[in-house]
């Protein structure tokens, strides 16, 4: 077996350009070490989960620059949206990048999700990977809407009171939901220091953690779903 | 490994190995509950510092006869009718919207989807499945009017002379 970058086999890596090519061999794991060239091409996926995850990690760096300057309290919020969009050096740009990304990770990943199920690859071996998929796009509408709620101006703070009500119109635990979700009855200072806590704490770590079995599974299954590895594989057996 | 035959019988339904496994997934069975309920309980508020529910909109003089007069800071309406006072939420119960009493079209609106309301809280149109609740209404000892937006009383029945 060959090792790319390595002196000798188990040995350590003396040179740094050849650690470099081993590094770069180790992110070629995220495929399978054998990947049919069509799976690479643009046309069988459009490149829409790439794409994604590459809007998610502008989201990450822009997200977390934005904490720097922002504070999740009633008397600050709103204020510290305005410093950041007309004082702050480059506040403008990042957090403009921060909310148009927003945007284009959600439209993202819904195309994503419907180039899937439209070319069939969420069929045996791939069902569990549609699982978390989907889970992910459910946590990407929940980053949205809880992320909506932080400027505090009078467009997230409608949106998230009639958002609430519709919460609460789940059969007979709504209400009580609603009510955990804002802490409070009315969308007050305990709503805005929950959203800002889903917002960047819980829904961010949880949505890596599902790319990374979204990563794996991928890797298990076979590597990109493509219409001629279903031709081979029904020539195989 | 010892061979757990011969420390318990077969016939012995529980062995001592079962019985230990049993009393450790059972308890982590209970600390797992436990922890759920405690979670819960931490997620719900135990004192909120929300303005209270009991507003005081003042004497009746300020509310000219025939008039829809909406407070913005407490969200809800006082409307001298012939019949009296009374007051509605401003809250709409469509999706909780913020309503406005527009005096051209003699009608409460939601700027949201456009719901409206007579002025006894009747939908006249809109998405609003529900009527806009009366509110409880009194008059205190000062002579200013009371309301208590936590309490809802059937419409159109309880009114209060100045």
């Amino acid at each position: 077996m060959e090792n790319p970058g390595q002196d000798e086999p188990d040995g350590p890596i003396r040179n740094p350009l050849a650690a470099l090519a081993r590094w770069g061999a180790e992110l070629k794991h995220m495929s399978r070490d054998r990947v049919r060239e069509p799976q690479l091409g643009f046309r069988y996926t459009w490149y829409l989960g790439a794409l994604t995850l590459g809007t998610f990690t502008i989201q990450l760096t822009t997200g977390l620059l934005l904490m720097l300057y922002y504070h999740p309290s009633i008397p600050q919020a709103y204020a510290d949206m305005k410093n950041l969009q007309f004082v702050v050096s480059s506040g403008f740009f990042l957090r403009n990048l921060h909310r148009w990304s927003a945007q284009a990770m959600v439209l993202l990943v819904f195309i994503h999700m419907a180039k899937v199920f439209y070319r069939g690859a969420f069929r045996p071996p791939r069902e569990l990977n549609w699982v978390v998929g989907s889970t992910l796009l459910l946590l990407t509408l929940l980053l949205s809407y809880t992320g909506y709620l932080l400027p505090w101006d009078q467009t997230s703070y409608w949106g998230v009171t009639v958002g609430s009500s519709i919460m609460a119109s789940v059969p007979i635990i709504g209400e009580k939901l609603r009510f955990v979700l804002l802490g409070g009855n009315t969308v007050n200072a305990n709503a805005l220091l929950r959203f800002y806590v889903l917002h960047a704490v819980i829904l961010p770590l949880s949505v890596i953690a599902l790319i990374g079995i979204h990563m794996w599974r991928l890797h298990q299954d076979g590597g990109m779903y493509s219409p001629d590895s279903d031709k081979s594989e029904k020539t195989e057996s | 490994m010892p061979d757990d035959s011969k420390i318990a019988p077969s016939d012995d339904p529980v062995n001592r190995r079962q019985f230990f496994l049993k009393l450790g997934l059972g308890s982590l069975g209970i600390a797992a509950a436990g922890t759920v309920a405690f979670a819960y309980q931490y997620l719900e508020p135990n004192v909120l510092y929300e303005p209270s529910p009991v507003v005081n909109v003042g004497k009746p003089e300020r509310y000219a006869p025939n008039s829809v007069t909406l407070d913005v800071n407490s969200g809800i309406y006082i409307i001298h009718s012939q019949e009296g006072f009374f007051s509605l939420t401003a809250v709409c119960t469509h999706l909780g919207c913020l309503t406005t009493w527009q005096p051209e079209i003699n009608m409460i609106t939601c700027p949201c989807h456009g719901s409206k309301f007579n002025r006894d809280g009747v939908v006249v149109e809109g998405p609003a499945p529900k009527p806009l609740p009366w509110l409880k209404m009194w008059m205190n000892d000062d002579g200013e009017l009371m309301v208590d937006r936590a309490t809802k009383v059937a419409p159109e029945k309880e009114y209060v002379r100045a």
